[in-house]
């Protein structure tokens, strides 16, 4: 066998190849996991293909398509930035690998923008998949590049709000307490998110609750910009901006390393 | 082998009064320490002797109560971005994501150092080739220690903190691991490991630190603790609670017996093959059935047992 030279050169890698090499590991990891496919892939699509194709629930629109897509792009992005963060953080956290990446050179900001990359290039992924299979089924979306445009800032919204919930889940419950109250929260925010039927649908306090709520909010949004073809929509925004600004300084605030 | 540049900076670990309470449990009660650049610091102890609390306050895990922690004169949790690219950290257990592999694993922490060791070299020389792509959640206990030892070497490290690593692994993998620490500490690399294997402290420590109950109880090289008041000494093993005076009165002036622990006796003093004789005799003499007489030097073991009473596996 041969010996290594162990000589002391160290130092820290350039911010950059941190950043690549830690989302890279992320990604790899979340397409790895069958229950997190699972969640954010197979669940958004056989509910989009379900209720698209068996009329079970009046949404109000002319076409369910029309609401039904962006309800389930909005869940699909809850179970990507909220459940499925929360939940591989969460066991992270229990394995001690946040505590071993913190002695390492890896500045927590990286950590932590590597696994926002992470989420969003799953969301891409999620946002083609649906996009496609609601294509395939006839949805035909209003507005053009502008639409688009909007969508991605109500996602980029969404992502940030969800991701501060999941972060201070996961910073704060032990792993299996994390991973029952991520899957918890996601069927309530499924249920009163505006997701597959409309909360006009629900009982006026029921409803009360879910229009304040971040899932309504971004389902509400995406509609708005990609059936209607409006401009940012002003209620939703603010919604999600404050939801956004409010779980991430708590989950900042709270967030226990080990 | 050009690197010794640490060897001019003084101390790669100096700790000095630590003083870590848990409410009203002192863990770490007043321990002073210093690693000296380029050798092997073996913190020895029992279970909760207070090792990992000491090491996880180099690595900047743990808030003093009260006391000072620098590692190359820096505090390890003020000045983490400084210190964490030249510090490898062997957590005691876990810090591997599960679902991961362990090249990918390997290569994730290369790549968040300037200058890494090569990932494939350090998996063969560790024994971890053949389960590179295995899941870690499927790794047998050893591999994943070594997985971990890898980890904290790869980014080439001034000083490594390994917190037991050998604990679990078969003998082979000790010897590998062993092997792994000599090699760093041949290239400069200073060590600081915890350990309640006496074997594994004899073995590879320049120093070694003997803690129970977050105090030092002894510290030197394993050959002065071994060998103080070694010095014309023997010890025997018979029934608990002779009687000592008596002995002692027959013993040639000078010569002192005692009881170190139940059954245990230490004859110090200027013994020799006359000593040993005379206690011998007065065994028989007086019915007593002596069951083993060892000459031999001490080991780390008594060091500790003597100083403390207290079985080191405990």
């Amino acid at each position: 066998m041969s010996r290594g030279d162990y000589s002391p050169r160290s130092g820290a890698a350039p911010v950059t190849r941190m950043l690549l090499a830690q989302t890279a590991m992320e990604l790899r990891l979340t397409l790895r996991r069958g229950e997190s496919l699972l969640l954010t892939v197979v669940i958004p699509v056989v509910l989009l293909a379900f209720f698209a194709s068996v009329d079970l629930i009046e949404t109000g629109a002319e076409d369910p398509l029309d609401f039904l897509v962006p309800g389930v792009l909005a869940l699909a992005v809850m179970s990507t930035s909220m459940t499925g963060l929360a939940i591989a953080t969460g066991f992270e956290r229990s394995y001690g690998v946040l505590k071993r990446l913190g002695a390492s050179p890896l500045p927590r900001a990286v950590l932590l923008a590597a696994k926002t990359l992470g989420v969003l290039v799953v969301e891409v992924i999620q946002g083609v998949l649906l996009c496609g299979v609601g294509l395939a089924l006839g949805w035909r979306p209003s507005g053009g590049v502008s639409a688009v445009a909007a969508a991605g800032v109500l996602v980029l919204l969404g992502t940030t709000c969800f991701c501060g919930i999941g972060l201070l889940m996961a910073g704060t419950l032990r792993a299996e307490a994390t991973l029952a109250a991520a899957n918890g929260l996601y069927l309530i925010l499924l249920l009163l998110g505006g997701v597959l039927f409309p909360l006009s649908r629900l009982p006026s306090p029921l409803r009360a609750v879910g229009e304040v709520l971040p899932t309504a909010a971004l389902s509400d949004g995406l509609r708005a910009v990609l059936t209607s073809g409006d401009g940012l929509p002003a209620g939703p925004v603010a919604v999600l901006a404050l939801w956004a600004v409010a779980s991430l300084g708590v989950a900042a605030a709270t967030f226990r390393w080990e | 082998m050009q690197h010794r540049t640490a060897a001019r900076e003084g101390p790669a670990v100096e700790i000095v009064d630590l003083v870590i309470r848990y409410g009203d449990r002192a863990v770490v009660d007043g321990l002073c320490l210093e690693a000296g650049p380029g050798r092997v610091l073996t913190l020895l102890g029992p279970n909760g002797a207070g090792k990992t609390t000491t090491v996880e306050s180099c690595e900047g895990f743990r808030t003093p109560t009260s006391g000072t922690v620098r590692v190359f004169g820096l505090d390890p949790r003020r000045d983490r971005r400084d210190l964490a690219p030249r510090v490898g950290v062997m957590l005691q257990a876990g810090g591997v994501y599960p679902g991961a592999r362990p090249d990918e694993m390997l290569r994730l922490v290369a790549a968040l150092h300037a200058y890494p060791l090569d990932v494939d070299a350090l998996l063969t020389s560790l024994g971890l080739r053949d389960v590179a792509r295995t899941s870690y959640r499927r790794l047998s206990g050893g591999q994943k220690q070594r997985l971990s030892l890898a980890m904290a070497v790869v980014g080439r490290p001034e000083l490594v903190l390994l917190d037991e690593p050998t604990a679990g692994l078969d003998p082979q993998a000790r010897l590998a691991t062993w092997d792994l620490v000599r090699a760093l500490r041949d290239d400069g690399v200073t060590v600081l490991l915890t350990t309640h294997a006496m074997a594994e402290a004899a073995e590879l420590a320049d120093d070694v630190v003997i803690i129970d109950h977050g105090r030092v109880v002894a510290r030197g090289t394993p050959a002065e603790l071994t060998q103080s008041g070694a010095a014309g000494s023997f010890r025997f093993t018979a029934s608990p609670g002779l009687d000592l005076d008596a002995m002692t009165r027959a013993l040639r002036p000078g010569l002192v017996a005692e009881e170190v622990r139940p059954g245990a006796y230490l004859v110090s003093g200027g013994a020799d093959a006359d000593a040993l004789a005379a206690v011998t005799t007065w065994c028989a003499a007086s019915g007593v059935r002596i069951v083993e007489i060892s000459l031999e030097r001490r080991t780390l073991e008594d060091v500790f047992l003597d100083l403390t009473g207290r079985d080191l596996r405990a």
